[in-house]
């Protein structure tokens, strides 16, 4: 790790602003520039967007440029390539492959998608059936991938398969990238509860996979898929944020301005919601500060799983607390978003789309039986299936 | 933005403090000492008060303290809060020590803080911080009190008691000897904090404050009070997960060792779940507190709100984990949950200290 300093980081901000002014530049070459120079992700290696400096320090360079007015890269948009791509290529990718998908993947100019799930593989992700074949320089890909969110505006996609049936169901997988405008590659949007279809379905068939974007050894997939989700729970779960920040917001906002809706029972809820919200929040900060210090705890599916919690428990009281308007929604129409929008919508929405924050991500049961058995180490339920062939698994 | 880590120089601290209570507050010399004539560990008292310095952590070294800060003094509660310690620390170090030092006292404080002196604070233990001045005592213009305060923390022990008590001219923090006073003992819940009603009768005392610096002693050293009691129940809640999870995966029922049930390991993985957020909140109050953060105020509420009802959760899962064995009064399970439910009284309820929020974040009631 280098010596770098926040103000060593101040200055080089102040450089990039100085040669890019964001008032006179582009968004995408401003966004390129910003990359170049290190600052997209400071704590990645240099020429891949960052300096190799302490994570923390992001902070010094997003308040710098917020204070520029310099835009930003969307990251709401590119969750899954910021989130889960990025530090999945970081770790097990080529230097070619690092070169290549960083950067794009960065600015937002390309978008990623994560085809892990399928209908008969969700939280046992272990027993997806997708076929890898082997042919020369290149792999046939054949099954069906679903709920993948964003695939219908993903260029690419991370994808786990199955490249050997006869062995026991953790072993036998392998991780690509998959070119989504690929021929053979079709998407078909899934509605859901909302009534937006933000995943899909993805249909491989004959998909053509140069072996050049493998991430990772023949059979070592669960290993790589195994770094994608532990940075997705830490993603999901650990934004910084000011007191009062996220839905907690909404809720306190709408109690000061609307006190004709206010009775002692809400009152009395809204108070444990506030500091639930407060506590996780001081909660988020100390695990990007353990992270920081280079000493990331378990804290990670923690996090997760006490943001579902209370997500849903926010959405279900500001409902409640919209009086007749709680009655209403905003819109049916099957539309498909490129982001989640919690904030831009009703109340009605984000209490329907909260319903997905315990299952997206991994379920919160499953979260916990991890932070069981990897937390505090108590003994895994008696496994009926771990010295089985994949081929033969009951199904 | 707040520290919310541990320094290397606290985890120091923790390492000794731990090691000492290991070796002298183990649980069944805890246990067996609440049955004898002596509840309170005065030889360990001493140790940790006047040979680790830990009664002045938080006391500048002009008056005789280490000039650290209540972050380190977080710390030694959390480690108390492990072992149920039947020391007078809340009451002498951190209660009586924080009034005397917000009324400007010179002449106790380094006394309290060399652990010549054990100190109570003369209000209910359930006093939250914005209780308002109380007014139980009363005193003269000789400054002779009178009066009875319930339920007092740590006095049983204590040399000297501050009292705030309504002065001829309002309010007043006085300081009085305990042989002035009468001190009965009650018979306590939790049986490793005990407590006295203490009566006045024309009592001679010292003024220590009076008027608005009065009041703002006490309101300063409840918060305190409030604000780190977080980090004692933190230590309390971790020491019960961990002894559950111990528990739970040895002991065998059905041909499997119960910790592999997964209702069981979902319960302790909530447990788990609060615990990482009651720390952080625990430590937000340390560190506002330690600088004198205008944060203060919220959170500490945050804070007492959440550990409060944190700790008590994991001695009541503690008990029924355990089983038949966490009914008896053999296992520490019983001396965990005593506390923590008086924990939960203590210096406020979670629901008072949510509804000073109320105030203070501007969520007005109906
Ligand atoms: C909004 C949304 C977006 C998503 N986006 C993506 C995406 O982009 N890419 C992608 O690959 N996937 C995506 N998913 C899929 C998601 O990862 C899966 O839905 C999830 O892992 C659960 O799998 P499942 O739906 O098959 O449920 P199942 O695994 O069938 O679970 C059914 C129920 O059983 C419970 N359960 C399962 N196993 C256990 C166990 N061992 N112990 C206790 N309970 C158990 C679950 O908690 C759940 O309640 C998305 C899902 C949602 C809701």
């Amino acid at each position: 790790m280098s010596t770098l300093t926040a103000d060593d980081l101040r200055t080089r901000v102040g450089e990039l602003l100085a040669a890019h002014p964001p008032a006179s530049t582009d968004r995408l070459d401003f966004l390129r520039a910003r990359f170049d120079a290190g600052l997209a992700w400071v704590h990645y290696p240099e020429g891949l967007g960052g300096l190799g400096a302490p994570r923390e320090l992001q902070n010094v360079v997003e308040a710098e440029l917020a204070k520029a007015g310099a835009p930003d890269n969307n990251p709401r948009r590119i969750g899954i390539g910021l989130g889960m791509a990025a530090p999945t290529i970081l770790r097990f990718g080529t230097d070619e492959q690092k070169r290549r998908y960083l950067r794009p993947l960065w600015t937002g100019e390309e978008v990623w998608c994560q085809l892990f799930s399928e209908p008969g593989a969700g939280s046992d992700l272990a027993a997806l059936g997708t076929r890898a074949v082997r042919d020369g320089d290149e792999w046939v890909v054949d099954g069906q991938k679903v709920w993948t969110s964003v695939a219908h505006i993903a260029r690419f996609g991370i994808l786990v398969t199955r490249t050997d049936p006869d062995v026991p169901k953790h072993q036998g997988m392998t991780y690509f990238i998959c070119d989504m405008t690929d021929p053979g590659v079709e998407v078909r949007p899934l509605r859901q509860l909302t009534g937006e279809a933000e995943f899909n379905e993805v249909f491989l068939s004959g998909v053509r996979i140069p072996d050049d974007n493998r991430l990772g050894a023949v059979g070592e997939g669960w290993k790589v898929a195994q770094t994608t989700l532990m940075n997705e729970r830490v993603a999901i779960g650990g934004n910084a944020m000011p007191r009062e920040g996220g839905l907690i917001g909404m809720v306190a906002r709408t109690w000061r301005e609307r006190p004709e809706l206010r009775t002692p029972e809400l009152h009395d809820r809204l108070l444990k919601l506030w500091v639930e919200a407060e506590a996780a929040r001081l909660a988020g900060q100390r695990l990007r500060q353990q992270l920081a210090v280079g000493a990331p705890g378990p804290e990670g599916s923690a996090m997760k799983l006490a943001f579902a919690k209370l997500q849903q428990a926010l959405t279900g009281l500001e409902v409640e607390l919209s009086g007749e308007d709680g009655l209403r929604y905003d819109d049916w129409t099957l539309r498909r978003p490129e982001k989640v929008d919690m904030l831009g919508r009703g109340p009605g929405y984000r209490y329907l789309r909260a319903k997905g924050n315990s299952i997206e991500g991994g379920t919160s049961e499953v979260l916990r039986n991890i932070i069981s058995e990897r937390v505090l180490g108590l003994p895994s339920e008696p496994r009926v299936d771990k010295d089985v062939a994949w081929k033969d698994l009951p199904r | 933005m707040s520290d919310l880590l541990y320094s290397e120089v606290e985890e120091d601290l923790r390492a000794s403090v731990r090691d000492l209570l290991t070796d002298r507050a183990g649980f069944t010399s805890v246990l067996a000492r609440t049955e004898s004539a002596e509840p309170y560990d005065l030889k360990l008292w001493r140790t940790l008060a006047a040979d680790l310095g830990l009664a002045g952590l938080a006391v500048p070294e002009s008056l005789g303290g280490q000039g650290a800060s209540h972050r380190e003094v977080a710390v030694v509660l959390e480690e108390l809060g492990r072992s149920v310690a039947p020391v007078p620390f809340l009451g002498s170090a951190v209660l009586a020590t924080a009034a005397l030092l917000a009324a400007g006292d010179r002449e106790l404080v380094p006394r309290l803080a060399g652990g010549e002196l054990i100190g109570a604070l003369a209000v209910p233990l359930t006093s939250a911080p914005e209780s308002g001045f109380p007014d139980g005592v009363s005193a003269n213009t000789e400054g002779a009190l009178s009066g009875a305060v319930r339920a007092v923390a740590d006095a049983p022990v204590a040399d000297v008691l501050i009292v705030p008590a309504a002065g001829p001219d309002g309010p007043g923090l006085y300081a009085v000897e305990k042989a002035a006073a009468t001190v009965s003992d009650v018979v306590s819940l939790d049986l490793t904090r005990r407590l006295a009603d203490v009566s006045f009768d024309n009592a001679s005392s010292r003024l220590l404050a009076s008027g608005a610096e009065a009041r703002s002693a006490l309101r300063q050293a409840l918060r305190a009070g409030a604000g780190l009691l977080a980090s004692e129940q933190v230590g309390l809640a971790q020491r019960c997960l961990e002894e559950t999870v111990a528990y739970l995966k040895q002991r065998y029922q059905f041909g499997r060792p119960v910790g592999s049930f997964q209702a069981l390991k979902h319960r302790l993985a909530d447990l788990y779940l609060e615990l990482v957020s009651a720390r952080a909140t625990a430590r937000h109050a340390a560190d506002t507190l330690a600088t004198g953060d205008d944060d203060v105020p919220v959170a500490v509420a945050v804070a007492a709100a959440t550990c409060s009802a944190v700790a008590l959760h994991a001695a009541e899962e503690s008990v029924q984990l355990h089983g038949g064995i966490g009914m008896t009064w053999e296992h520490p399970a019983h001396l965990y949950l005593k506390r923590a439910k008086s924990d939960e009284l203590a210096l406020g309820t979670p629901g008072r200290h949510r509804a000073a929020l109320a105030g203070l974040v501007d969520l007005p009631p109906a």
